[in-house]
């Protein structure tokens, strides 16, 4: 199954483009790939559960595993306990295991 | 070592512009914590990240001298992550885009830093397992 | 390997550099042998706009005489063999009509972007 790896940096608060991130993302688990979206950055924004959080649970419930920066989420001080549901913190490691096993990894 | 990969980065930001820069960075450190070759393409204010003028400063406002500050220098950065990357078997081999470096006057980079072209960045690429662009704003 | 560049950034230090710079970037690339093709997306899809004229800035006596061509510079890349298409509905959010585009780029549908990505071997964003 084809990989991909999108890394979501800009956050909702700030560009509307992050729709761009989220449409592809389904588009291409729906297409039967194995889809992460990686947040880094202010890309971790909206993973407290509040009024911009919804995209990212409904993207989970597509088959996107939705990931954040542990180090963007401590530099931020969002509690990685306390991500909106379907989000889960993960290393940087994430994406360089992504570029070691071939897969197509888009920085947006 | 079997799973030794090679890994192309491009790079476009100048330093001290965007979180983009340490973002990569870290990158560039987790893979030569690993061992990886790195392929390194700075591409236009990115060509300035290596720049070796670059120099600390004391910082007034937080009340600390040069030494204390110890702020934060890119090319040192990427200096360290040359020796790192050396300690664990592999290595990083910074392209500078030369017509870049021409426009900006950067010629003045550290060592292990070369000059370069587009052809540079493609010839990278494809000798690589993985190739990452991060393009600026 | 086939790859496919998507470049959305648009009018970036195009004046100063009188060009776009990843445009250039993959005219030289394309010129070293690389397989590649381009997806405008976003602001980008103007690039395609014809009559696009950036001429007749001066600043005190010096006068740009070679600004920015960016319509022509994506003409000559299909002409050299890079497909180069765009997102439709970019297009048209901008009020932008089809025929004020360059003949060389085809449209893909917001929809069809996923599949349009598997048919590459890589995929860069710029």
């Amino acid at each position: 199954m084809p990989k991909y790896l999108l890394i979501e940096s800009r956050d909702p608060f700030d560009s509307n483009d992050t729709r761009f991130c989220c449409d592809l993302a389904q588009q291409l688990a729906a297409a039967k790939n194995e889809v992460t979206l990686f947040l880094v950055q202010n890309g971790v924004l909206p993973v407290r559960p509040g009024a911009r959080s919804a995209d990212l649970t409904s993207l989970a419930g597509a088959g996107v595993r939705v990931l954040a920066d542990t180090f963007s989420l401590k530099e931020r001080g969002i509690d990685e306990q306390r991500l909106a549901s379907g989000v889960a913190a993960a290393p940087l490691d994430v994406v360089l295991d992504a570029l070691a096993e071939g897969a197509k990894v888009i920085w947006h | 070592m079997a799973d030794k990969k090679t890994i192309t980065i491009a790079i476009m930001d100048a330093p001290y512009e965007d979180a983009r820069s340490t973002t990569t960075l870290r990158l560039i450190d987790l893979a030569a914590k690993r061992g990886y070759n790195i392929n390194v393409f700075a591409y236009e204010g990115a060509v300035l990240q290596p720049f070796a003028a670059q120099t600390p400063h004391a910082n007034a406002v937080h009340g600390r001298s040069v030494e204390e500050e110890n702020h934060f220098i890119p090319k040192d950065a990427i200096a360290a992550l040359m020796r790192e990357a050396e300690r664990n078997g592999g290595k990083i081999d910074w392209v500078n885009c030369g017509l870049c470096v021409d426009e900006r006057g950067a010629t003045n980079a550290i060592a292990g830093v070369r000059r370069g072209s587009p052809a540079d960045f493609w010839q990278m690429a494809e000798a690589s397992d993985n190739t990452l662009v991060v393009a600026t704003r | 390997m086939k790859t496919l560049s998507i470049v959305e950034n648009a009018y970036r230090a195009t004046l100063e550099e009188q060009d776009d710079t990843i445009v250039w970037l993959h005219g030289a690339m394309k010129g070293a042998g690389a397989d590649l093709a381009l997806l405008l997306r976003g602001n980008a899809v103007n690039y395609l706009v014809q009559r696009q004229e950036a001429g007749g800035l001066a600043f005190g006596d010096w006068r740009q005489t070679q600004p920015p061509r960016i319509a022509s510079d994506l003409a000559a890349l299909a002409a050299k063999g890079v497909d180069i298409c765009y997102v439709a509905e970019d297009v048209t959010d901008r009020g932008i009509a089809r025929n004020e585009l360059i003949n060389s780029a085809q449209p893909v549908a917001r929809g069809a972007v996923a599949e349009l990505l598997g048919r590459y071997d890589r995929v860069w964003y710029w």
